[in-house]
């Protein structure tokens, strides 16, 4: 498809300009291997546009200080930014509160936190703990770490061929031992978006709390904690256009202040003796030591872009995008695309018959197209589809059609050389 | 940096087509299983070794091109060498991957130059290098090798996949 096409077939709105939207991004002029970068790793990573990298050497060059700490007027200027950052979060997911928005390292991080702060206080022995097949390991590894600890078990929601999880069987994981779920709202590896909002209503009726790993989600779509009722929802700034090492876990102020602290240092005591610490009040008292300040403007700063833009206006222009390359790619001989659940984000996933994906993956990068190849730290999943690992193209809103089009022939390529 | 294609020459692709020494193999004595947890690699060589020299060789598995086409090229270069001429191959296609073996100095690898390029792709030399692992692993009667740093019987860097 030509440009001037896929500019047609684009959202209906005259706001989105592909092309305006990728001068937004100086990575995307880069030529890989002579060849114009095509970016299809964005699950794993997304890039940064320009005004997100001038906000974060703006703050650097004009407001840099510790926050929370000095009177003296750079430290107040850092502090003031750092949580207009947190208030842009809040708003971003539509919390109701700004302390309900604590800054972590990152999804992992929210998570481990989570399991920490709530699971170590809450869930003892004998309790079980439900996950997905889904789940990214980041979604598993802290709860397993969790069980063995304290002698609770782990309960898997099995998938169906699609990628879907399977609602009946979950529901029937619940028993009296059910302590806490954990539960992705996106598969990173196939994309599928799962019915979050009944399965957070179906374990609420059990007392039971719910914590969603958005780190694929937030990227694609309008989240509304307040609307899907979880109790923490967590992501990370790099997948959202932001900096690494930054994320937030959005959790219910009641179940916040119940909870205990993860790491304990400066800041997230109200006072220290060698007798007695008493905490600070959330956001605090997760929040111990010097956090990453300007990741977190950063990240406030792709909040404003990608708000600007509009998340509908995202989303729909993602949905063409992968309907497009659905479209396509299934017209490739011997390629099989895995997980084709009814709801997905703009991701694909897909084998190809008698071709390694490493091997796809290293010809792809040869075209300067850009895909993530393995288990996409999902094992359980590649378990049940009975592959090793797959080849993962995953889009974002600055992705054209005609990069899908260099895909498309890039694959038929590396077909060639293998035939 | 080196052209990709290089490395998938014809004479990898045929390999990796037709592998030779595929399969299994009835009067072993050695075997052992390779595995590379990063990609999912794995495979397993059985050897008949006796008076030593490798009198046969056998490889079997899943994996990439590169690793199945490493795998088919060394079991025929190694089929009927003794023990130790092929500890000296294992130890030369290990410094050519990672760069440390000069391509034009006195080395036995042969054919087997074709993987010299994944010196330039970090993320692949696990691919080529398993296969070698895993024959080190079988003659020296090591049931199984992991690609990852502290499974590695040959303690080596080999690289950050
Ligand atoms: C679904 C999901 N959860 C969690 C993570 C972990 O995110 P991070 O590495 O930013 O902590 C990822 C990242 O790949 C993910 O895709």
């Amino acid at each position: 498809m030509k440009l001037a096409e896929s500019l047609l077939k684009s959202p209906g709105t005259p706001m989105f300009n592909i092309e305006q939207i990728r001068s937004d991004f100086p990575i995307l002029k880069l030529k890989i291997n002579g060849k114009p970068l095509v970016y299809f790793d964005n699950a794993a990573s997304s890039q940064m546009p320009q005004s997100v990298i001038d906000r974060m050497i703006r703050y650097q060059t004009t407001q840099h200080a510790n926050i929370n700490r000095a009177v003296h007027y750079l430290s107040e200027t850092a502090t003031e930014e750092y949580e207009k950052s947190r208030n842009k979060l809040k708003c971003f997911i539509n919390a109701s509160e700004d302390r309900e928005v604590i800054f972590t390292s990152g999804t992992t991080e929210a998570i481990n936190l989570v399991a920490h702060g709530y699971g170590r206080k809450f869930i003892s022995s004998g309790d079980e703990i439900i996950l997905t097949t889904l789940e990214h390991h980041s979604n598993i590894v802290p709860w397993q770490m969790l069980a063995e600890e304290k002698g609770a078990r782990i309960r898997v929601v099995p998938i169906n061929n699609a990628g879907e999880l399977l609602i009946d069987e979950y529901e029937q994981l619940f028993n009296k031992h059910t302590k806490f779920v954990g539960i992705t709202h996106v598969s990173n590896a196939l994309g599928t978006i799962n019915p979050i909002k009944q399965m957070i209503e179906f374990a609420h009726a059990r007392n039971v709390p719910v914590l969603v790993d958005g780190a694929q989600a937030a990227p694609h779509m309008k989240i509304d904690v307040q609307d899907l009722d979880c109790d923490f929802y967590a992501f990370s700034g790099h997948k959202l256009c932001g900096p690494t090492g930054i994320g937030i876990l959005y959790g219910k102020a009641f179940l916040l202040e119940h909870m205990q602290p993860f790491k304990g240092g400066g800041d997230m005591i109200a006072s220290v003796t060698f007798e007695k610490t008493t905490y600070n009040t959330i956001p605090h008292k997760f929040e111990a030591g010097t956090p990453p300040i300007a990741a977190a403007i950063g990240f406030g700063a792709a909040i404003d872009y990608l708000s600007e833009i509009d998340m509908s206006v995202i989303e729909a222009h993602e949905h063409d995008l992968i309907d497009y390359a659905t479209e396509k790619i299934s017209l490739i001989p011997g390629l099989r695309i895995i997980g084709d659940a009814t709801k997905k984000v703009a991701v694909l996933s897909f084998a190809i018959d008698k071709i390694h994906p490493h091997d796809i993956g290293t010809l792809l990068n040869q075209e300067g197209i850009a895909v993530r190849t393995g288990h996409h730290c999902a094992q359980p999943v590649m378990r049940h589809f009975k592959v090793p690992a797959t080849t993962r193209a995953s889009f974002s809103f600055y992705n054209s059609m005609s990069e899908i089009d260099a895909l498309i022939s890039a694959i038929q390529k590396v077909q060639k050389i293998f035939s | 940096m080196m052209n990709t294609k290089s490395l998938y020459q014809e004479v990898v692709l045929d390999h990796n087509r037709n592998p030779r020494n595929y399969g299994s193999l009835d009067n072993a004595n050695r075997s052992a299983d390779g595995h590379n947890p990063l990609c999912g690699d794995h495979l397993n060589i059985k050897i008949n070794l006796s008076k030593g020299y490798i009198n046969d060789i056998s490889f079997q598995g899943e994996s990439c091109a590169i690793c199945k086409a490493s795998a088919s090229m060394m079991t025929a270069k190694v089929k009927g060498k003794t023990q130790e001429e092929a500890e000296t191959l294992i130890q030369e296609f290990r410094e050519m991957t990672i760069g440390k073996l000069e391509l034009d100095s006195n080395h036995h690898l042969g054919h087997l130059t074709v993987f010299s390029g994944v010196r330039d792709l970090p993320t692949r030399v696990k691919c080529a290098i398993l296969p070698w692992h895993t024959l080190h692993a079988a003659l020296n009667s090591v049931a199984t090798v992991s690609t990852e740093a502290g499974n590695d019987p040959m303690h080596v860097s080999i690289g950050n996949a």
